[in-house]
């Protein structure tokens, strides 16, 4: 069992995640802000490896992954950072990032340090299915690794059922046809779209992302889903009032 | 007849291309990947196709024999004058044949990312042709420097959005036409060179190839073979190399010269010649060479020539450079501006920038007496004059 599904057996509904940047808004705020979202109950935290053309990201993580990376951040950087709170953080992290990061990095050493780190699962937007199959899943079995996939509003059923069936920890449900950053409102049509994947009683645990920004949205999410997943608007939050914000901001989508 | 420089069932050139793409774009990607070799076959795309080519692009282009030029190197050097192509490049191949694909498909949006103007232009004209909407993505740096393009875009009817991410070039332009894309899935990108996910490389080769079909008759007119010695072409992304190369892959006589932009200079810390500073890595959606740092970083590019400013290149001349059925050489920018007054002054020709590269290796080669070459004269240069002029006052 992965650190994701004891997450789940503990707790499978109104799940928050956060996504954040490392090394932002400073180099060596990836670890108050991670000591900070645990000591919220957040219930597992995606940590956002900065990449320099993030195809699936809107301005807001774009801007924020710029600045991370201006201010020295890089994987070796980021897993000695993450080192340094493995024994003390009980919250579980999903990395996420893209797949050059990983490739240039030697896919070997990569997995072995994420497992060092303490981490067992990935999020790699542009790794599509048929390359997981053909190339990674082996990889990542050998090493204990869990690979999220998402769907979105254009995801065939079939395909969904193929997910399901690959997916230890959760299927991320993209929230529409878009990349990150708030949208504001939930529409009837994404609630339908929440609706149709509901109703296929997937195995798999669902969170919806992209587009969730604030109270409002984070539970019509819940209602659909285990959980739901805000990134932009907290990273927005912490450029603002910065590590001091983060009790507010999350007391304030719960 | 199936070559081994055409891509297998999952897209790849030996360890190059694929298709990486968020999760948004698979539906779109594999609407295409199921149809676009159908399509291309049938006899109504070809009519329709050839037709347009030859009534509104003016094909075939003529093969020139550069007499002064060739005088000059000693090599007799044909000139394959895409230049003289509507629009005034080669890029108006593929987007002929893109409009084509597109409506088959029943798409009616169409967006598309430009470095030099080139592609922009040439998609806001048959958008223009064929009465379809157009938004064009093209970095601020490039809107600058590629003014006349940027003035007839929008002539055209084309809406451009500038990409300021970045470099604010080619590369962010084609990130920001990715994520309109991925907002916009009912959209047609209408990719402008080899490069993006499979099946985009292979299809704008395929529509390029157009280029070599004709080569072939053409030489065979003017020297009694169909094959040249050499074939040199400019490559950023690579379309007109891949359309130049295309009916040549297997024909291992038949050298292939594939030339980079090395702006300040290959080690300045300010080039685009992917192939020497890069290294495998993803790009577009896309294995292949890539310009990048140690952590995976993707690397600003620098050239003269907004059309070569691109830190990767198509996965098909990944593999043409890793196999080394091509040799890859490069010219400085200021090689290129030589390059471009010298065909200027003996041949009468102003080429465009991109072109200028091919061009510049010219003095490097050691020609055999006799050898016959082709240099794929991909676009004119009056979207450069401005840069040119500069030059020209020194």
């Amino acid at each position: 069992m992965n650190s994701i599904q004891k997450i789940f057996e503990q707790k499978d509904q109104n799940l928050l995640s956060i996504y954040f940047t490392c090394g932002y808004p400073e180099l060596n705020d990836t670890n108050k802000v991670i000591k900070a979202l645990e000591a919220n109950n957040v219930d597992f935290i995606e940590v956002g490896l900065p990449y320099s053309d993030p195809l699936a990201d809107g301005p807001t993580i774009q801007d924020s992954s710029q600045q991370a990376l201006k201010n020295g951040i890089n994987l070796d950087v980021v897993f000695e950072q993450l080192m340094e709170i493995k024994d003390t953080n009980k919250t579980p992290l999903v990395l996420m990032g893209y797949l050059n990061q990983m490739l240039k990095y030697g896919e070997d050493k990569f997995c072995k340090k994420v497992i060092e780190c303490g981490i067992d699962t990935l999020i790699i937007p542009d790794l599509p299915m048929v390359e997981f199959e053909n190339h990674y899943q082996e990889l990542f079995n050998k090493y204990g690794l869990t690979n999220v996939f998402l769907i979105t509003p254009h995801t065939s059923k079939e395909r969904i059922h193929k997910i399901d069936n690959y997916t230890n920890a959760f299927i991320y449900v993209v929230a529409s046809a878009s990349i990150t950053g708030a949208k504001g409102e939930i529409s009837n049509q994404q609630i339908a779209y929440f609706e149709r994947i509901k109703a296929l009683n997937l195995k798999s645990k669902l969170i919806i992302g992209f587009g969730i920004s604030d109270h409002k949205t984070f539970s019509t999410a819940c209602s659909y889903a285990n959980g739901a997943i805000i990134g932009s608007a907290f990273i927005k939050s912490i450029k603002q009032s910065g590590v001091s914000g983060i009790e507010p901001f999350i007391s304030g989508i719960r | 007849m199936k070559s081994k420089f055409h891509p297998d069932k999952n897209g790849y050139f030996g360890q190059f291309g694929g298709a990486f793409i968020p999760e948004l774009l698979h539906p779109n990607v594999k609407e295409l990947e199921d149809n676009y070799i159908q399509i291309i076959e049938s006899k109504e795309f070809q009519d329709e196709y050839k037709s347009l080519l030859k009534d509104f692009v003016g094909r075939p282009t003529p093969l020139y024999l550069a007499k002064t030029l060739s005088e000059k190197y000693g090599a007799h050097i044909y000139l394959k004058r895409e230049d003289l192509c509507h629009t005034g490049a080669h890029k108006v191949n593929n987007t002929v044949g893109q409009i084509l694909i597109a409506k088959k498909l029943g798409k009616t949006k169409i967006i598309a990312e430009t470095g030099a103007g080139q592609h922009g232009v040439a998609t806001a004209t048959v958008c223009a042709l064929m009465g379809l909407d157009c938004t064009v993505f093209m970095g601020e740096k490039d809107i600058v420097r590629q003014a006349p393009n940027v003035a007839r875009m929008k002539m055209l009817g084309a809406k451009i959005v500038p990409a300021t991410s970045g470099s604010k070039t080619l590369k962010d332009a084609t990130n920001e036409a990715i994520r309109y894309w991925i907002q916009n899935p009912e959209t047609f990108y209408l990719i402008g060179s080899v490069v993006g996910p499979h099946p985009h490389p292979d299809m704008v080769a395929r529509l390029q190839a157009t280029i070599s079909e004709e080569m072939k008759w053409q030489l065979k007119e003017k020297t009694g073979k169909e094959d040249p010695d050499t074939i040199i072409a400019c490559v950023g992304g690579g379309s007109n190399a891949a359309g130049a190369f295309y009916h040549y892959f297997d024909d291992e006589d038949v050298e292939l010269i594939a030339v980079e932009a090395a702006g300040l200079g290959v080690n300045s810390g300010e080039s685009a010649a992917t192939s020497q500073l890069g290294e495998v890595g993803i790009i577009h959606g896309s294995k292949t060479i890539l310009m990048q740092d140690d952590y995976g970083q993707i690397v600003e590019p620098y050239s003269i020539s907004a059309g070569l400013d691109y830190p990767g290149v198509g996965p098909l001349h990944a593999y043409l450079y890793e196999s080394g059925r091509a040799k890859f050489m490069n010219a400085t920018d200021k090689e290129a501006l030589a390059a471009g007054f010298e065909l200027t002054k003996l041949e009468g020709i102003i080429p465009a920038l991109e072109t200028a590269h091919a061009l510049a290796v010219l003095p490097k080669i050691d020609f055999k007496k006799d050898q016959v070459v082709v240099i794929n004269l991909s676009g004119r240069g009056d979207k450069d004059l401005e840069t040119f002029i500069q030059y020209l006052e020194d």
